[in-house]
C-alpha cells in the first residue's frame, strides 16, 4: 500500500472509530433519558420509596444524596485547601513531598468498595457510630480528597508567580499573599473542580453500601433540630442514597416495578450530573469573568 | 533599651501568621498522609487474619477453585479457594483494557493530530460527560441492554465476562482516552514538523513519531484505565452474574474479587471466617492496586529516561 492509500485508510478507521464511541454516548444518553423519563414525575420524586408494592417514588433517596454531598464537601474541602496549599506553596522537591505526591496517588487509585469496606471497619465497627450519613461522608471525604487536592494543587500553580511577588513586594506575610492574592486568582478553578467532584460524589454508591447502609428510615421533613432521632437533618441516620437505591433495586429488591424505578432514578442521576456539568462551566466562567475584569 | 531591643526581635504579628498558615497546611498534609497509612493498615490486618487467626493456607487461596468459606472441606481444611475471582477479575480487565484501547487511542488522535480545534472542542464534553456517568447507571444499562442482547445473540443466561468487558470498556474508555491526550500533547511540535518535512504523511508521523514518543504515556493511560476496570464494583457485580465458580466461557456467569466482596460481606459476621476471607479478597484488591501504582510509576521512569 502507498504511503497516501494508508494515510487515508487509517484516517478513515480512526473517523470511524471516533464515530462509534460518540454513538455509544448518544446511546447511553438517549437510553437512560427515553427509559427514565416517562418514570419522572412530581410524585416519583416527592413520594417515599416502597418495598413490596409498586409505585414507590424516591424523594428520601434524592434527599440523603443532596444530604451526604453537602457533608462530603463540608468536611473534605477544608483538607483538601490546606493539602493543595502545602503541595503548591510550601512542599519542597524533596523524599517527603514525593512520598505525599505518592500517598495522594494511592489514594486516588484505590477502589472505591475498599475505600467503602474499611469506612465500614473503622467507622461503622470501631467507632460505634452504626450505619450513617456521617460515616457514609467521611467515606467519601477519602474518595474525595485526592481528587479535590489535585485539582486545588492545579489551580494555585496555575497562578502566575508575579502575582506572588506582587504581595511580598507591596510588604504582604507570605500567608497574606497566598489567601488575599493567590487563592482568590485562583479561585475559579478551584470552583469548577468542587462541582465536578460533587458530581462523582453524588454517583458514588459502592463506598456507601455498608458506611450509609441500604436503609432509609422514615424522616421527619418538619424537625429542623440535627439531633432528633427522626429529624431529616440527623447525621447518625442510617441513609439510602439515590445511586444505592438503584443499585439496591436492581439486585436483591422485591418491588414489582423495579425496573422503572430504576429507569426514572438512572435518569434523575444523569440529569443532577449534566446540570452539574453545566454549572461547573458557567460558574467557572463567570467568576473568572469577574475576578479577573475580562468583561 | 531592653525594651527596644524585645520589641525588635519579638515576632510580628505577620510572621505568626504565616507560622499559622503553615501549621494549618502541614496539618493537613499530614492527615492525608494518615489516612493512606491506616487504610492500608487496617485492610492489611483484616486481610491477613484469614492465614494468621484461621490458619487458612495462603496457597490454597490463591491455587484452589473451591469457594465456599462457611465449609470445611475432607481434609478440615476451609474451602477459600479465590482462584475463580482472580481469574474472573483479571479476564475482565484485560478484555476491557485490550477493546477499549483502540478507540481511545483513535479519539484521542482525532483530538489532537486530526482535527485538533473542532475535534477537542466536540470530543472533550463527550469524554467529561462518560466519566461523569455514575457506574450504577452503567450497571443498569448494562443489566437492561447488554445482559438481555448476549442472551439472544449468544444463548446462556447473558450474565458473564462477556457482559463485564462490554461494561467496564465503556467505563475505563474515558480514563484512558484523557490521558493519552495529555500524552500526545506533550510531544514536542518539532517532531512532528521533522518528520512532515521529510515527506512523511500524517499518518506516518503519527504513527512511526508521534505515538513511539507518546509510548510511555500511553501505557500508563492503559495501567490507570486497568486499575480502574480491576476496582470497579457494582457495574460489574449487576451483569457478572456473580457465581464463584471458575469461569468456563465468556458467557457463563462468573465472580470476579470486586463482586464476591459486595455481594457477600453483608451476609457474614464480623470476626468468622467467612468474613475474614472476604477482608482477604479485599486485601488482594489493595494489593493490585498498589502493583498498578508501581507499574505506572516504573514506567514513568522509564520514559524519562529515554528523553
Amino acid at each position: 500500500m502507498n504511503p497516501k492509500t494508508s494515510n487515508n485508510v487509517a484516517t478513515g478507521i480512526i473517523m470511524a472509530l471516533v464515530g462509534i464511541v460518540v454513538l455509544i454516548l448518544a446511546g447511553i444518553l438517549g437510553y437512560i433519558l427515553y427509559a427514565g423519563i416517562p418514570h419522572m414525575s412530581w410524585h416519583f420524586l416527592t413520594s417515599a420509596s416502597q418495598s413490596f408494592k409498586a409505585g414507590g417514588g424516591i424523594r428520601d433517596q434524592l434527599f440523603n444524596s443532596l444530604y451526604l454531598l453537602v457533608l462530603t464537601l463540608i468536611i473534605s474541602f477544608p483538607i483538601a485547601l490546606g493539602s493543595g496549599i502545602y503541595l503548591s506553596e510550601y512542599a519542597a522537591d524533596n523524599w517527603f513531598t514525593g512520598i505525599i505526591r505518592t500517598a495522594i496517588e494511592v489514594l486516588s487509585s484505590l477502589p472505591s468498595v475498599v475505600v467503602g469496606l474499611f469506612g465500614y471497619l473503622l467507622f461503622v465497627i470501631q467507632f460505634k457510630m452504626g450505619f450513617s450519613i456521617l460515616a457514609g461522608a467521611i467515606a467519601l471525604t477519602f474518595f474525595n480528597l485526592p481528587l479535590l487536592t489535585r485539582n486545588i494543587e492545579e489551580s494555585l500553580s496555575d497562578v502566575s508567580d508575579l502575582q506572588r511577588e506582587a504581595g511580598l513586594s507591596l510588604g504582604l506575610s507570605n500567608w497574606k499573599t497566598i489567601t488575599g492574592i493567590v487563592l482568590p486568582a485562583a479561585l475559579p478553578g478551584i470552583l469548577t473542580g468542587i462541582i465536578l467532584s460533587a458530581g462523582r460524589v453524588f454517583g458514588e454508591a459502592a463506598a456507601l453500601i455498608y458506611t450509609a447502609g441500604q436503609s432509609s428510615p422514615v424522616v421527619n421533613y418538619g424537625d429542623f433540630n440535627p439531633m432528633s432521632a427522626d429529624s431529616f437533618l440527623n447525621p447518625f441516620r442510617p441513609a439510602e442514597t439515590l445511586a444505592v437505591h438503584i443499585w439496591k433495586v436492581n439486585t436483591e429488591a422485591v418491588t414489582p416495578d423495579a425496573l422503572s424505578i430504576s429507569a426514572g432514578s438512572s435518569a434523575v442521576l444523569i440529569i443532577v450530573i449534566l446540570l452539574f456539568n453545566l454549572l461547573a462551566r458557567w460558574a467557572g466562567k463567570r467568576l473568572y469573568n469577574k475576578m479577573t475584569a475580562t468583561k | 533599651m531592653d525594651e527596644i531591643k524585645e520589641k525588635l526581635t519579638r515576632s510580628s504579628k505577620a510572621t505568626r501568621q504565616d507560622y499559622f498558615g503553615k501549621a494549618i497546611s502541614y496539618v493537613c498534609i499530614a492527615l492525608v498522609g494518615l489516612l493512606v497509612i491506616s487504610i492500608l493498615y487496617f485492610i492489611a490486618t483484616r486481610g491477613i487474619a484469614t492465614f494468621t487467626v484461621n490458619h487458612a493456607s495462603i496457597t490454597d487461596f490463591l491455587t484452589k477453585t473451591n469457594w465456599n468459606p462457611g465449609m470445611l472441606d475432607s481434609k478440615g481444611k476451609p474451602e477459600i479457594g479465590a482462584l475463580p475471582m482472580i481469574v474472573t477479575s483479571f479476564s475482565v480487565t484485560i478484555l476491557a483494557a485490550l477493546v477499549a484501547t483502540p478507540f481511545a487511542l483513535a479519539v484521542a488522535i482525532f483530538m489532537t493530530e486530526i482535527a485538533p480545534q473542532r475535534g477537542s472542542r466536540f470530543l472533550q464534553p463527550v469524554i467529561e460527560l462518560l466519566v461523569g456517568i455514575p457506574s450504577v447507571v452503567y450497571g443498569f444499562i448494562g443489566l437492561t441492554v447488554v445482559v438481555p442482547a448476549i442472551r439472544h445473540v449468544a444463548g446462556g443466561t447473558g450474565f458473564g465476562i462477556l457482559a463485564g468487558t462490554v461494561v467496564l470498556f465503556v467505563m475505563v474508555l474515558p480514563t484512558i482516552t484523557s490521558l493519552c491526550v495529555d500524552s500526545i500533547k506533550a510531544v514536542p511540535l518539532y517532531f512532528r514538523s521533522a518528520s512532515l518535512a521529510l515527506g512523511a504523511t500524517r499518518w506516518q508521523t503519527t504513527y512511526k513519531v508521534v505515538l513511539r514518543a507518546a509510548t510511555p504515556g500511553i501505557l500508563t493511560a492503559i495501567i490507570f484505565g486497568m486499575a480502574r476496570a480491576f476496582g470497579e464494583a457494582l457495574a460489574v457485580q449487576m451483569v457478572i452474574g456473580n457465581a464463584a465458580i471458575m469461569p468456563k466461557g465468556l458467557i457463563s456467569p462468573a465472580s470476579t474479587l470486586t463482586s464476591q466482596l459486595t455481594s457477600e460481606i453483608g451476609n457474614t459476621t464480623l470476626g468468622t471466617l467467612p468474613n475474614n476471607a472476604l477482608w482477604s479478597l479485599a486485601l488482594v484488591l489493595l494489593f493490585m492496586s498498589l502493583v498498578f501504582n508501581i507499574i505506572v510509576r516504573f514506567i514513568g521512569k522509564r520514559g524519562q529516561m529515554k528523553k
